[in-house]
């Protein structure tokens, strides 16, 4: 409408600076051709507005994506707090194992040679090196290794009772990355919306190759991952090693 | 890879030797800790650890160590650096070293092999493979000498 309108306003214009001419009226001329300036100005400012209302509402539309909002300002710190909790919560257990892995050592290590000093004792007396006086003290040290034994088990026990209930991070840190797969799902759609409302599709992409690729993940490993030590040993010795 | 430097004074020591003096370097305490505890396991005791390439330097330049296992990815000094460094370095060049690292791209075994690395172990890892290495590489160095 405002196209026809626009063209029916330059038409009668152009007729007057037509006649304008004809009449060689200078001045009607000159007010003719301002005139047609001013309606081409008009007609790109229109223009231009009607694009800056299209953008102005395909940011609207964009911002006004809630589930992108969401993400942005809520689940993806979320996450981030989640991960970190997880780091705490494996490095805590581990630390823990360890510990009490480190104090079940030397109970075992004391049994141990409590064990051999005994057995070495029995096997003397067995055959029959022992005098009187040295089988007294191997009763001795058996009556002691019996309450020292019985104690140092229990303390065994419990420490492996710890450990076991350590393994509960296994779980609780389980649950905490599940709820940041969904999250990651989430964002999967948000942004795969986004791309396609901007390009209309989207074009498939080679994943970026990362120099210290760490730990590989079943189903995607590199192409030049060695799948164990086996494999290392076999390259390193193929190097001369 | 080895005996590129033929003027080293340090005493050559044998696995046998259970004194000798190792330096652990890991970002991960717990990593460090299970490589500590398991080298104690095999009776070596004399243990010190540094969280990357970079506070491991002047622990070796002043330390005297005898064997030195490194992570490769750490924050600051890389595993892969620190090896080079130390293979750059006069007095540092001919310690033994073993890496342990969750890295396993052929490009980069075939990189610590050519910076001079003595034995390369990927994690996961087990006790026996951590001992069989460092076997292996007192082994070498005592055929080398």
């Amino acid at each position: 409408m405002a196209n026809t309108e626009f063209q029916r306003q330059l038409l009668d214009e152009a007729r007057a600076l037509v006649a304008a001419l004809e009449a060689e009226d200078g001045e009607a001329a000159e007010a003719a051709l301002a005139r047609i300036g001013a309606l081409r100005e008009s007609d790109i400012f229109q223009e231009l507005g009607r694009m800056t209302r299209e953008l102005h509402d395909a940011l609207k539309e964009v911002e006004l994506d809630d589930s992108m909002q969401g993400l942005a300002q809520v689940d993806i710190p979320d996450a981030r707090a989640r991960l970190n909790h997880v780091i705490e919560m494996t490095d805590e257990a581990a630390n823990k194992t360890l510990t009490l892995i480190e104090a079940a050592m030397p109970i075992c290590e004391g049994l141990e040679d409590a064990l051999r000093h005994i057995g070495e004792g029995w096997s003397r007396f067995r055959k029959r090196e022992m005098s009187v006086e040295e089988f007294r003290e191997l009763s001795r040290e058996v009556e002691q290794f019996i309450d020292r034994g019985n104690q140092e088990l229990s303390a065994l026990k419990s420490h492996l009772n710890e450990i076991l209930m350590a393994q509960g991070f296994q779980d609780l840190t389980g649950q905490i990355i599940r709820k940041v797969i969904t999250i990651v799902d989430d964002l999967e759609d948000s942004l795969v919306g986004l791309i396609k409302k901007i390009h209309g599709d989207i074009q498939p992409r080679q994943k970026k190759e990362d120099p210290l690729a760490g730990p590989q993940i079943p189903g995607r490993e590199s192409d030049t991952a060695v799948s164990g030590q086996d494999e290392v040993d076999e390259l390193l010795s193929s190097l001369g090693f | 890879m080895e005996g590129q430097e033929p003027n080293h004074s340090r005493q050559r020591r044998s696995a046998l030797d259970k004194n000798i003096k190792i330096l652990i370097v890991d970002d991960f305490s717990t990593m460090r800790r299970i490589i500590k505890n398991l080298l104690r396991d095999l009776g070596y005791n004399n243990v010190q650890e540094a969280d990357d390439g970079n506070t491991a330097l002047p622990m070796l330049k002043s330390g005297k160590f005898d064997f030195l296992i490194t992570d490769w990815n750490m924050p600051g000094m890389t595993g892969i650096e620190l090896l080079k460094t130390v293979r750059a370095d006069p007095e540092l060049a001919k310690l033994p070293v073993l890496m342990v690292t969750a890295e396993q791209k052929r490009e980069q075994i075939i990189e610590a092999a050519q910076a001079g690395v003595n034995g390369y172990i990927v994690k996961p890892f087990t006790a026996q493979t951590l001992k069989e290495k460092i076997e292996k590489i007192f082994e070498r160095i005592q055929a080398a000498g």
